[in-house]
């Protein structure tokens, strides 16, 4: 890989961290040069420690490393912190003339950046961030014009005097340090590539409105607000709505009844949003309602660690709500899938009428990457309704009494929908076990026939699509990497330092948490196996140690009536005999 | 819409459940005279029903429904009407559903002001469970789970809309066929969030707020010279803790109902095979 450059600013939260690092991160990727950010970040609006991190190198980068080249330090606590990824070479930009002294190891060069005077000479003191990223691009050999278009993206909503104070400011930084300082090691090479710059909660929103996303409700909560912020105004455009419910129990209902209306309908929460929309969940997949739940993970449980990363939730995802419900979960690996996914999610709920949980985690969701812009193609956006009547087609799913059957048992499970204002379609939906009419039922039959059919639209989908895995690497290699979620980029980047050392490793990056790929045979070919992922208890390893094990012979009961022992009996027999099917038996 | 429709289309072959002489009966049977008598059909109706006796409603109509979670239905009314205005939408519950469970929806959906009706059979007791305090049940009323009576005051369902800047408040009774309907179709046609209160009497676990009782407290405003449109006379009808009023009590004529404010208009069921014009925009913004 080319080389790469590790860049920061650091401060208190409110020093505008946020901003600045993003104007240096868009400027680099507007001069060809490939961009990842990650955020050091509190859940507080003031105070507490903050920093923007942007990696960036001509080739790809898809990860942070522990090494910082250039950093900008507003407070001590920015050193502090940051010490053990600073090395000899590194450069620590700071204001003199601030009331702490900074205190930077012997190895490390210092430069003293009157930040706030110069700021002020350029119209103002809250242009010091502003000076100093003119002072880096001296520092990093970076032409200080480049920052002018980021400028005009970030201030030219506030008038053209404050653009051109900005970019005063920014020269003056720049002169400061060519004029007081000089050999410095970095060079910023540049391309003509132009990329664009989004993290992954933006991919997601995008997604949602290329896939006929029309109505978003939710709740804030760090960190899936973006996508909903992201989507504020955006999906108007395209006569859609976002809005902001009183709780997560009404977003999930309203996103519920938009689904029903016939809208493309989603909600985006964190664990504590799951744990409540919990309860609709169920409702939605009886009522074999289509419907995108995202859920950017954050480390729990509880309001455990609002600001930090855990890809924790993965059992809730798979197994949260009483009785059994039918869903799928995927789980994008990039930021980019984030917008494919997305697209997905939305044809898979509606062909499948189905609910399904579209699982993103807290460092996708705030970090920046760049792309080209091609690999959003909206040409290639295809999308799929599923089985959807009209008022000409209904006729065909109508009963014997011209009754439109919403839950008809079909063969492959999925049965007809018909939007509300379809003439002939009027139906009930309910939560309650129904038969193929919707009207509730009890009966031991229809209870039997519904649930079989809910579960074989899942069996269908198995069948249909494709869930599959990326797989880097060699795959002759004796150690076989598996993992999912936002772990994708440090592991193919791990791969290339152990590939200098000499080991070879084969890795599968699995976007299908549930239904999933089988992976039985590449376990057993390699020799070891692990499985990565960012929480405590290895969910994602259960499930694959789970998939390698011995199969048992299942007897189930699903109508509402207990065991009784003679049926039992027979059924055992049955196994024991072998005359009952080889993995089932239904008493 | 067909101008043929009868209020009996509005029904489903599915017999109710409920008790025999149940409030909900005559509640049901105003909801879809209403219904029909504003021009509405099945097909251009939803429905969305809530948990309890007064939930079974969805099934005993025939429209569009969903009969959900409890205490959301409002929630899933709002996703409706909002994702396509051209339904008339109808959400019905009970007093446990609207008032307990589901309170901070209730206050909401009223601010929210979409464009919708609330029915909430009101029967000041939880009869589906077989007879429990609910939140209009009275201060002293001894149920199975308050024998000595709940001894908090009673929710005000009406005080509570208007504090969360209700545009549509109205009170009826079950056992008055026309009336009933009557109240109900001017929450149809009121431009925003109608809501109406009903008393509807539970036989079996109340015997208390009783048909006798209503009958003979009920003060109907529409033989007074009570003005909807002054807030100032619906308060004090609203905050009168002795007497018990129907009719509508409160209606303001400027009221902007959600999708006219935010300029929701378009049937969000319709979306294009592909991305939308104007997608690529969407990813240029990101230079």
């Amino acid at each position: 890989m080319a080389e790469d450059l590790n860049w920061a600013i650091g401060g208190e939260a409110g020093d505008g961290i946020d901003s600045t690092g993003k104007i240096f991160a868009q400027a680099q990727s507007r001069a060809g040069r490939h961009v990842f950010t990650s955020k050091d970040f509190a859940s507080r609006i003031r105070g507490g420690y903050t920093a923007y991190k942007i990696r960036s190198s001509t080739d790809r980068v898809q990860s942070v490393v522990n090494r910082l080249d250039v950093l900008v330090a507003l407070t001590q606590r920015t050193i502090d912190e940051n010490l053990d990824e600073l090395h000899d070479g590194s450069v620590v930009v700071y204001d003199g003339e601030r009331s702490w002294e900074a205190e930077i190891p012997g190895d490390i060069t210092g430069v003293d950046v009157p930040l706030k005077s110069l700021a002020e000479d350029a119209g103002g003191a809250i242009m010091r961030n502003v000076v100093a990223l003119g002072a880096v691009c001296a520092i990093v050999d970076f032409p200080v014009e480049k920052l002018d278009e980021a400028l005009e993206k970030r201030f030219g909503g506030k008038g053209e005097k404050i653009v051109e104070n900005n970019k005063t400011a920014a020269r003056k930084g720049a002169d400061y340090v060519e004029e007081e300082y000089d050999g410095f090691d970095y060079s910023l090479e540049t391309t003509d590539s132009d990329y664009v710059l989004l993290n992954g909660d933006e991919a997601i929103g995008m997604g949602a409105i290329a896939a006929g996303c029309r109505f978003y409700a939710g709740y804030p909560i760090t960190p899936a607000t973006d996508v909903m912020e992201y989507l504020t105004g955006r999906i108007d455009q395209f006569g859609g709505h976002v809005v902001q419910a009183e709780d997560e129990l009404s977003a999930i209902n309203m996103a519920l009844g938009a689904a029903r209306a016939g809208a493309r309908s989603m909600t985006a929460t964190s664990g504590p949003g799951i744990d409540l929309m919990t309860e609709t969940f169920g409702l939605v997949a009886t009522s074999e309602t289509p419907l995108v739940i995202c859920d950017v993970m954050r480390a729990g449980p509880s309001t455990g660690m609002p600001t930090k990363q855990e890809q924790g939730d993965l059992n809730s995802l798979l197994y949260g709500g009483h009785g059994e419900i039918p869903r799928f979960v995927i789980a994008p690996t990039t930021i980019s899938e984030c917008f494919h996914k997305t697209i997905e999610a939305f044809n898979l709920a509606e062909q499948y009428q189905t609910p399904v949980y579209l699982v993103a985690d807290l460092s996708m969701a705030v970090t920046e990457q760049t792309f080209a812009p091609e690999e959003f193609d909206m040409d290639a956006v295809e999308i799929d309704r599923g089985k959807v009547v009209d008022d000409d087609s209904i006729d065909h799913y109508l009963d014997e009494q011209d009754r439109f059957q919403p839950h008809y048992d079909a063969a492959d499970g999925v049965s007809p929908r018909a939007f509300p204002g379809t003439d002939g379609g009027a139906h009930m939906s309910t939560g309650l076990e129904h038969d193929e009419l919707g009207r509730r039922t009890e009966d031991t039959d229809e209870r039997i026939d519904q649930v079989e059919k809910r579960q074989r639209k899942v069996e269908t989908a198995k069948q249909e699509e494709d869930w599959s895995y990326r797989d880097y690497g060699d795959p002759d290699a004796d150690t076989l990497v598996i993992s999912w979620g936002s772990n994708e980029g440090a592991i193919v980047e791990a791969m290339d330092a152990l590939q200098s050392e000499g080991t070879d490793v084969r890795f599968l990056s699995v976007p299908y948490i549930f239904p999933r790929p089988d992976l039985s045979e590449e376990i057993e070919a390699a020799e070891r196996t692990v499985v990565v992922e960012c929480n405590a208890q290895g969910q994602f390893a259960d499930l694959i140690e789970h998939d390698v094990l011995e199969r048992v012979q299942r007897v189930t009961k699903f109508d509402g009536v207990r065991f009784d022992a003679d049926e039992l009996a027979d059924a055992i027999r049955d196994v024991v005999d072998g005359s009952a099917a080889a993995d089932e038996v239904t008493a | 819409m067909s101008s043929d429709v009868r209020f009996t289309d509005f029904k489903s072959d599915k017999q109710p459940t409920w008790c025999p002489g149940c409030g909900d009966f005559g509640t049901m049977n105003g909801m879809m005279k209403a219904l029909a008598n504003t021009g509405n059909d099945p097909d251009n109706t939803f429905v969305v029903a809530g948990i309890g006796c007064s939930g079974k409603i969805g099934t005993y109509m025939h429209s569009y429904a969903l009969h959900g979670v409890h205490g959301r239905a409002l929630p899933v009314g709002c996703g409706v009407k909002i994702a396509n205005p051209d339904l008339e939408v109808m959400v019905a519950g009970g007093d446990g559903d609207g008032y307990s469970i589901g309170a901070g929806h209730f206050v909401h959906a009223v601010r929210r002001n979409v464009d919708m009706t609330y029915v909430v059979m009101d029967n000041r007791i939880y009869g589906l469970t077989k007879g429990q305090a609910s939140p209009t049940s009275r201060e002293d009323f001894e149920t199975s789970t308050s024998p000595d009576g709940p001894k908090q005051p009673p929710v005000n369902p009406l005080a509570l809309a208007h504090a969360a800047g209700a545009t549509f408040i109205a009170q009826s009774f079950s056992s008055d066929a026309q009336r009933h309907a009557e109240i109900v179709q001017e929450a149809i046609e009121h431009d925003g969030f109608g809501f109406v209160n009903v008393f509807s009497p539970c036989v079996t676990f109340n015997d208390v707020d009783t048909y006798d009782y209503f009958r003979d407290s009920l003060v109907d405003l529409a033989e007074t010279d009570h003005d909807p449109s002054d807030e100032q006379q619906a308060k004090e009808v609203i905050m009168d803790g002795e007497t018990e009023h129907m009719g509508v009590i409160y209606q303001d004529d400027d009221s902007v109902p959600f999708n006219e404010l935010h300029g929701v208009t378009e049937n969000m069921a319709e979306i294009p095979d592909g991305a939308p014009d104007g997608a690529m925009d969407l990813v240029r913004e990101f230079y």
